[in-house]
């Protein structure tokens, strides 16, 4: 794995996605500045992580979105590179228009900081390989614009393509109004782009990943990758 | 030594009431004239009043804080600074502050959280610490009052939305209700930061003819005499100083602790100050005065974000998000390219200078020439007339009828505004950023894990201010063994504290009684627990109309684990394990909140403090924890017994059996006393025998009080109460008083 962590000033848990990737894969992740315009010569994995890009004083992820850097992340991404946004970063990805739809304010408009549950829908990605189908892992989430909207032809189409890759649900994997705590339309918690290989989620499976801090079900996404990434070395 | 007279055609003349109008009493302005030999200047006036209000001089305050313990083999630094630093082993140091924003709170709830937050956060990692956590503490007006919820609502959004964005855990604290903070909540908030032990930054300029540099934010209007409305009691004209409170960028602070962590890594700094109460004006006066040098400002210099501001204007703004710094010359050019590279103002607009002046030019002239050191070292100093509050009488056990079931109580108590859950609030508060939280909210103290480990923070928030009002000085011991309590109950070994005191208006004597009352308790406290004050502040005249706050002097603990794997948490970790009671129960109801909000009488002398028993007991309890034996902890505080056992259930879905009370302590005062230095710790069967031995032998009161299992809490002779049901009131009251669905536990 040679991962590229994106910092746009604001960002804030790059640290912690620097750790659970050198925690997972053994490697130090290169943090790569937003005014930088390539990316780490060989790198296979771009991850975009959370925090307020730009202070996010307009709408979240629009300026970022817009730096030097996002070029060189469009064209990893359009050669078939994997790409990670997480939290901030997936509001990017959807402004950056790698991902379609939009984040909006939480439905009780407020900020919040929980353990959800996720129900992983599938297991045949790169993302999602460490995990098994219809597994319920719980991570943190922590954001005020977290609720999933777009569309209904859009949505139809990320639903027939399988491209919903992680939906809020109870402890039992049941999906459930009252566990959808942004009230994101589907319960849709990540996404896919139609090749696959960028994926964008709201909470934190960097925060979930060693046994001595309680919970490690976010280490499956990035022994996923981690192991992904070496077959294709 | 030339003065020079400073004059300015556009400065209003100084008049009588243009001197009160800052804030200073007529002896205070009479002193001025005596200090500097002639009438000062506008922009003068305005540095004065910037400097002796009692925000920034702790006129009433500073004889009496004297008698605090700061010292200790761990202590780096004491009170002083910017922030408290202790040393915690392997060259690291934990760098933490407790300040309030009680005013601008009230006033503009948001954003005087906000500024709260920020400004505390500054004060870290001016000191070369990176923040690891923030707690707070909040004190609210009754929930009936027609202002609360609004209030609640922008402060807990304000310290979110500052925190989360700059990007620390917010861990812990404290939220209470109280009529007496109908017109002027607190905001206390508290930051905690990491540092290499050897590179700590400190204020003091050294060096004649050195740059001093401004960073960070542009200075506009906002925030003008921030610090002397702070020092003043409100009236029914609070609204009318919302001009007066800050507006914070958390954006702009994330950038300037990056840059600013990134130049002192690469060692370009001499001093550094953060711009806090009164600005410019405060930052520049202390790193000359402690360096025992000059400074000299050219506010030509000073990057503004308003056209035409005045040199009055600069030095007087609370423009968040500053810095004032003097730098390596050689590293000038590199220091400025890191600033740049962060987006943030860089520009000299000073040096130092070897006449010991505080000089201020603004547009060619001489707006300022002030002695630098008697600006602060010459403040006036009070030692105010002060009454001790009258003792309250005891009230026995005996005394107090229970009203209704103890089952019944147990159940309103959970519901009640100050004992439910605070779910509701930490929720909107990222606590899990960093990766490091080990222990989230909703226990005894916060557990942040040290970088990679195995060391771990252990911290809290408290006090019980209507201990404080029935006896400041029983409150104020109470307020430090608590700390001690909750940092002991998950296994820390508690190292030093911060305390933020929080009073009425110093001019009347009965307050200024509550003030030395609570201090000498607070000392007290902290000398037999070994437990030093490393850092604090004082905000008085939190007052409306003539009516003071509950006294409350809140205190922020900082705790060691040598391995954060062996804390204890409050919940319930199997059936059939054993319920052990440390520490004597005689039934304490005076000041409980059994006695207000059950029986509705707010009386009595609160719980005594005996802090040898607190220490004996206590050390009895880490002892438990560190080696395995005790399952669960939980300090027994607001509430009881009851309450803790309660929620001690209530986090595992473990149900608890209790026996009968205590011969000769009624039941309903055995479950809701709320007598201190008590834990309830849950045990291994087989390993009862051998603690009651070992206690007794300690001289330490302990007791098996009952056993784990079930779903239901079951008080002896009382109907058992299902968990999922307490807890739903538990969960209940604070979304329902916010008018919102409860959320899924």
């Amino acid at each position: 794995m040679k991962a590229a962590i994106l910092l746009f000033p604001g960002l804030n848990r790059e640290r912690d996605m620097a750790r659970a990737l050198r925690l997972v894969s053994g490697n130090d992740a290169t943090i790569v500045w937003h005014a930088e315009t390539a990316l780490p010569a060989g790198t296979d994995l771009v991850v975009v992580p959370g925090g307020f890009s730009y202070g996010d004083y307009l709408r979240c992820g629009a300026i970022a979105a817009r730096a030097p850097v996002m070029e060189a992340v469009r064209s990893h991404a359009a050669k078939g590179g994997l790409v990670l946004g997480v939290c901030n970063g997936f509001q990017i990805l959807c402004e950056a228009g790698l991902l379609p739809g939009v984040l909006m304010r939480n439905q009780n408009r407020r900020f919040i900081c929980r353990d959800v549950y996720l129900r992983v829908e599938r297991a045949d990605t790169p993302f999602t390989q460490g995990y098994r189908r219809r597994q319920t892992i719980r991570v943190p989430v922590a954001h005020g614009e977290g609720n999933y909207i777009a569309d209904g032809e859009t949505v139809a189409r990320l639903e027939g393509e399988g491209r919903v890759l992680f939906r809020y649900c109870d402890p039992d994997g049941l999906i459930d109004p009252n566990w959808n705590h942004n009230g994101a339309m589907n319960a849709i918690a990540g996404i896919l782009n139609e090749s696959g290989n960028v994926l964008g989620m709201m909470p934190h499976p960097e925060n979930h990943v060693e046994e001595i801090m309680g919970c490690t079900d976010g280490r499956g996404l990035f022994e996923g990758l981690a192991d992904h990434l070496k077959r294709a070395a | 030594m030339s003065r020079q007279q400073t004059k300015n055609a556009n400065e209003p003349a100084i008049t009588p009431d243009l001197v009160a109008q800052h804030g200073l009493k007529p002896d205070e302005y009479e002193r001025i004239l005596k200090l500097i030999g002639r009438e000062p200047s506008f922009t003068e006036l305005g540095i004065f009043s910037a400097m002796w209000n009692e925000h920034c001089s702790y006129k009433s305050s500073r004889i009496h804080l004297r008698g605090l313990p700061t010292k200790a083999p761990w202590v780096i630094q004491g009170p002083g600074e910017n922030a408290g630093v202790i040393d915690i082993g392997d060259g690291l140091a934990v760098v933490f502050k407790m300040e309030s924003h009680n005013h601008p709170s009230y006033i503009e709830p948001y954003q005087g959280a906000t500024t709260g937050v920020g400004g505390i956060l500054r004060d870290v990692f001016t000191m070369g610490a990176r923040p690891i956590a923030c707690l707070n503490a909040l004190s609210f007006g009754a929930p009936d009052h027609p202002r609360t919820r609004s209030i609640v609502s922008g402060v807990v959004a304000g310290i979110g939305g500052y925190g989360n964005s700059f990007g620390v855990p917010t861990v812990g604290g404290q939220v209470r209700f109280h009529t007496r903070y109908d017109g002027n909540c607190l905001v206390n908030a508290m930051a905690v930061g990491l540092a290499e032990a050897d590179k700590i930054f400190y204020a003091a300029a050294s060096g004649v003819g050195m740059p001093i540099v401004y960073l960070g934010s542009k200075t506009g209007r906002d925030g003008i005499h921030g610090a002397t409305m702070a020092s003043a009691e409100f009236g029914e004209d609070a609204e009318e100083k919302r001009p007066t409170v800050q507006v914070g960028d958390p954006f702009a602070e994330k950038l300037l602790l990056e840059a600013c962590l990134e130049i002192m890594a690469n060692d370009c700094v001499i001093a550094i100050q953060d711009m806090g109460a009164a600005g410019l004006t405060c930052s520049a006066v202390e790193m000359g005065a402690k360096g025992d040098l000059g400074v000299e400002l050219d506010l030509d210099s000073v990057p503004c974000r308003e056209e035409g501001m005045s040199a009055y204007e600069m030095m007087l703004s609370e423009s968040q998000e500053r810095m004032l710094m003097v730098l390596r010359p050689e590293k000038e050019k590199e220091a400025e390219a890191i600033f740049r590279k962060w987006g943030l103002d860089f520009a000299i607009v000073g040096r130092t200078t070897p006449t010991l002046r505080f000089v201020v030019k603004h547009g060619g002239d001489v707006m300022a020439d002030l002695p630098i050191k008697e600006l602060g070292d010459e403040a006036p100093l009070y030692d105010r007339p002060s009454v001790p509050s009258s003792p309250r009488p005891v009230i026995g056990p005996a005394d107090i009828n229970p009203p209704m079931s103890n089952a019944e109580a147990l159940e309103t108590l959970l519901a009640t505004p100050d004992l439910c859950s605070r779910r509701w609030v930490w929720e909107q508060y990222d606590h899990v950023i960093g990766g490091n939280t080990v222990q989230r909210p909703g226990g005894d103290a916060a557990v942040v894990r040290v970088l990679d480990g195995p060391k771990g923070l252990a911290l809290t928030a408290d006090v019980t201010p209507r201990y404080c009002e029935a006896d400041p000085y029983e409150g104020g011991k109470q307020a430090v063994a608590e700390a001690w309590r909750n940092i002991t109950a998950v296994g820390g070994t508690p190292l030093a504290l911060t305390d933020n005191l929080n009073f009425g208006n110093p001019e009347r004597p009965e307050i200024m009684g509550q003030f030395i009352g609570c201090l000498r308790g607070i000392g007290d406290a902290c000398r037999t627990l070994d437990f030093p004050v490393v850092s604090g502040n004082v905000s008085l005249y939190n007052e409306t109309n003539g009516r003071g706050i509950l006294p409350t002097p809140t205190i922020g603990g900082v705790g060691l684990l040598d391995d954060f794997t062996r804390s204890a948490t409050l919940a319930f970790k199997s059936d059939n394990e054993c319920i052990l009671l440390i520490g004597e129960t005689a039934g304490w109801l005076g000041q409980s909140l059994y006695l207000r909000d059950i029986c509705g009488r707010e009386d009595g002398a609160p719980p005594p403090v005996d802090l040898a028993a607190e220490k004996r007991n206590g050390d009895f309890v880490r002892a438990l924890i560190l080696d395995g034996t005790a399952k669960a902890v939980h300090d027994v505080s607001d509430g009881g017994l009851a309450v803790a056992v309660a929620e001690m259930a209530m986090a595992s879905g473990i149900g608890a059996t209790l026996d009968t009370p205590h011969p000769g302590v009624p039941a309903h005062a055995f479950w809701f006393g709320e007598d201190q230095a008590r834990y309830v710790v849950t045990v291994p069967a087989a390993a009862v025998r051998d603690i009651l031995a070992r206690a007794e032998a300690a001289g330490i009161h302990a007791a098996r009080i009952g056993v784990t299992g079930g779903r239901a809490v079951m008080l002896a002779d009382e109907r058992p109460m299902a968990i999922d049901k307490l807890a739903a009131k538990f969960e209940g009251w604070f979304p329902a008083y916010m008018q919102e669905p409860a959320a899924e536990a």
